[in-house]
């Protein structure tokens, strides 16, 4: 076929449209299943065909919070999530600027280490830290989950943090401190503005792997500090099939994330780019 | 200026290092002593028995190697689908958009989420999706999780991590110089050949981001295997990170599950020496 005539260049347009949305659903299928699950009765769910069309109810989510506290799940993952990002972002900050800005012989070599500490699986951790928490009587609390993501996720926005800072041209640092900027108002009027897009982008990669963070949570806490990924672990034992119920759950436990990552989709790619794919 | 910049460095490069060397020196220690959860009294020294019985023990050789098998075919499905999918959604078509945020979306969904949806929904035997789809072509049914544990959790895990491949790769297509695309094309360079010399060295960088952040992931998978096989049938979808658990919190055994740990470390140090090599041509260019 000739697709550099009028017709064949619309052919080929139809084709490579109909093959990306082909793919997208296919990638996106399984969570739109797990949706309309959650509005059908448990018979209606596991029905042979599936039904794609009855009436929604909405027994499954009511069932879900009489079942389990969602509510204090949900309030878990959230200040876990957020705190460690935040407290997570006043350290990575100045150790990235200092690297970026005053760099030494030893910088690349610090840089490698930290990224070789998240090298280091979870699980060998696991025994050493869950003896820690036990003997300061700290399991099954928040803090101690928001300790652990924060270091987990903190050799990953030191290294991002680091690329953004890379790319602020080092002649409007000097063209500042000619001006008689201090450090911290040179950090604040100056780098902060210029890299707000890659530092935002960085809170939010850590925000999605802080709330979807599963191990230390199974782990580390109980029904007192447990988050949401820890709930929807509880519902793996079996119980006979409970689809409806198990939908929705995932559905609540999913939609936070899901839902804000497509708003930040954009300001999130700049953020994984990691100084090396531009 | 030189002290400062070392203050603002200290809290991270402290508590970093409290991070990694305080579990550690506690790991070595529980990996030289007898020290099972169920077996309280005197700790006693017990020098390389620990090590020599998580080796030995039959499991080891299988955690390893699908530990090895889960990263590599997930890196490798991830990167060559990343790229196709990234290369058709690239140019603009009706609902660009849309196909996007669909694409993307798995990557938000928590791995115990993902972990159920699979087995249960898409799965089982009898009810799930994937059923259907079998029947519907006149095929018996496959047990997945029963049959074909490992696989089985590559088709998760590498569902997981798809969509952040492909956000990568779009990121970095859209960096493409488009004019020398052009050109190669009016000197009659056919799409393989645009490919192979244009696009993928151009992705190289990118390619290096993917693998090295995934490593970094998919070296502990945990949640997708404990709430799917718990590692079964027997050890055919156990990994090491999923084996030291078994002796550490189903053993009781922490003196095993330490030593194990450090085989962890050390697996990891070798994966991440391979990775400073990858990054740091890369980071040199």
């Amino acid at each position: 076929m000739d697709f550099t005539s009028e017709t064949g260049i619309k052919i080929a347009l139809a084709i490579r449209s109909i093959a990306a949305w082909f793919v997208a659903l296919l990638l996106f299928f399984p969570i739109l299943f797990m949706l309309v699950t959650s509005f059908k009765t448990e018979l209606q769910a596991i029905a042979v065909p599936s039904i794609w069309i009855f009436t929604p109810t909405l027994d499954n989510y009511t069932h879900v919070q009489e079942r389990s506290d969602y509510l204090l799940y949900a309030k878990n993952s959230f200040i876990t999530s957020v705190v460690s990002t935040i407290v997570g972002l006043l350290i990575a900050a100045p150790a990235a600027y200092s690297m970026a800005f005053f760099p030494t012989k030893r910088t690349k070599g610090i840089l490698m280490w930290m990224l070789s500490t998240k090298m280091m699986p979870a699980v060998g951790a696991l025994v050493p830290v869950y003896v820690l928490a036990q003997s300061s009587h700290l399991l099954d609390t928040k803090f101690v989950l928001i300790v652990v993501f924060m270091l987990s996720n903190l050799p990953l926005m030191v290294w991002m943090l680091y690329s953004h800072f890379k790319d602020i041209p080092p002649e409007i640092l000097e063209a500042a401190r000619m001006d008689g900027a201090t450090l911290a108002s040179e950090f604040r009027h100056v780098i902060l503005p210029l890299a707000m897009g890659g530092i935002a982008s960085t809170g939010l990669l850590c925000l999605v792997l802080a709330w979807n963070e599963a191990f230390w949570s199974l782990n580390l806490t109980a029904a007192n500090a447990g988050t949401l990924a820890a709930l929807i672990a509880t519902y793996s034992s079996p119980e006979g099939l409970f689809w409806s119920t198990l939908s929705a759950a995932s559905v609540l436990a999913i939609a936070p994330i899901v839902v804000f990552g497509w708003f930040s989709q954009k300001q999130l790619v700049q953020g994984l780019t990691f100084g090396a794919v531009k | 200026m030189r002290s400062v910049a070392r203050v603002l460095l200290a809290p991270a490069v402290g508590s970093l290092f409290l991070w990694m060397i305080v579990p550690l020196a506690m790991t070595i220690y529980f990996s030289v002593i007898r020290y099972n959860l169920m077996e309280p009294g005197e700790h006693a020294f017990v020098g390389i028995e620990n090590f020599r019985y998580f080796i030995t023990d039959p499991s080891f050789g299988t955690a390893i190697i699908n530990t090895l098998l889960l990263l590599g075919s997930v890196i490798a499905i991830t990167v060559v689908l990343g790229i196709l999918i990234a290369l058709l959604v690239n140019e603009p078509f009706p609902g660009q958009g849309i196909v996007r945020v669909l694409l993307i979306s798995p990557f938000f969904v928590m791995p115990t989420v993902n972990a159920l949806l699979w087995k249960h929904m898409m799965m089982n035997p009898i009810y799930g999706v994937l059923a259907h789809v079998w029947r519907a072509f006149g095929l018996t049914p496959i047990d997945w999780l029963s049959d074909w544990p490992l696989l089985s959790v590559i088709i998760m895990v590498a569902w997981q991590w798809l969509p952040f491949a492909i956000l990568i790769f779009i990121t970095s297509l859209q960096g493409m110089n488009r004019e020398q695309l052009e050109a190669a094309r009016m000197d009659g360079a056919t799409w393989f050949q645009q490919f192979r010399f244009l696009v993928l060295p151009h992705l190289a960088r990118s390619i290096a981001v993917v693998v090295m952040i995934e490593m970094i992931f998919l070296l502990s998978v945990f949640a997708e295997i404990s709430t799917t096989t718990a590692g079964g049938p027997g050890d055919a979808s156990t990994n090491i990170a999923y084996l030291i658990f078994k002796q550490a919190l189903l053993g009781f055994d922490v003196g095993v599950a330490s030593a194990g740990a450090l085989f962890a470390v050390l697996l990891a140090n070798i994966a991440a020496a391979f990775l400073i090599r990858l990054v740091g041509k890369n980071m040199d260019r």
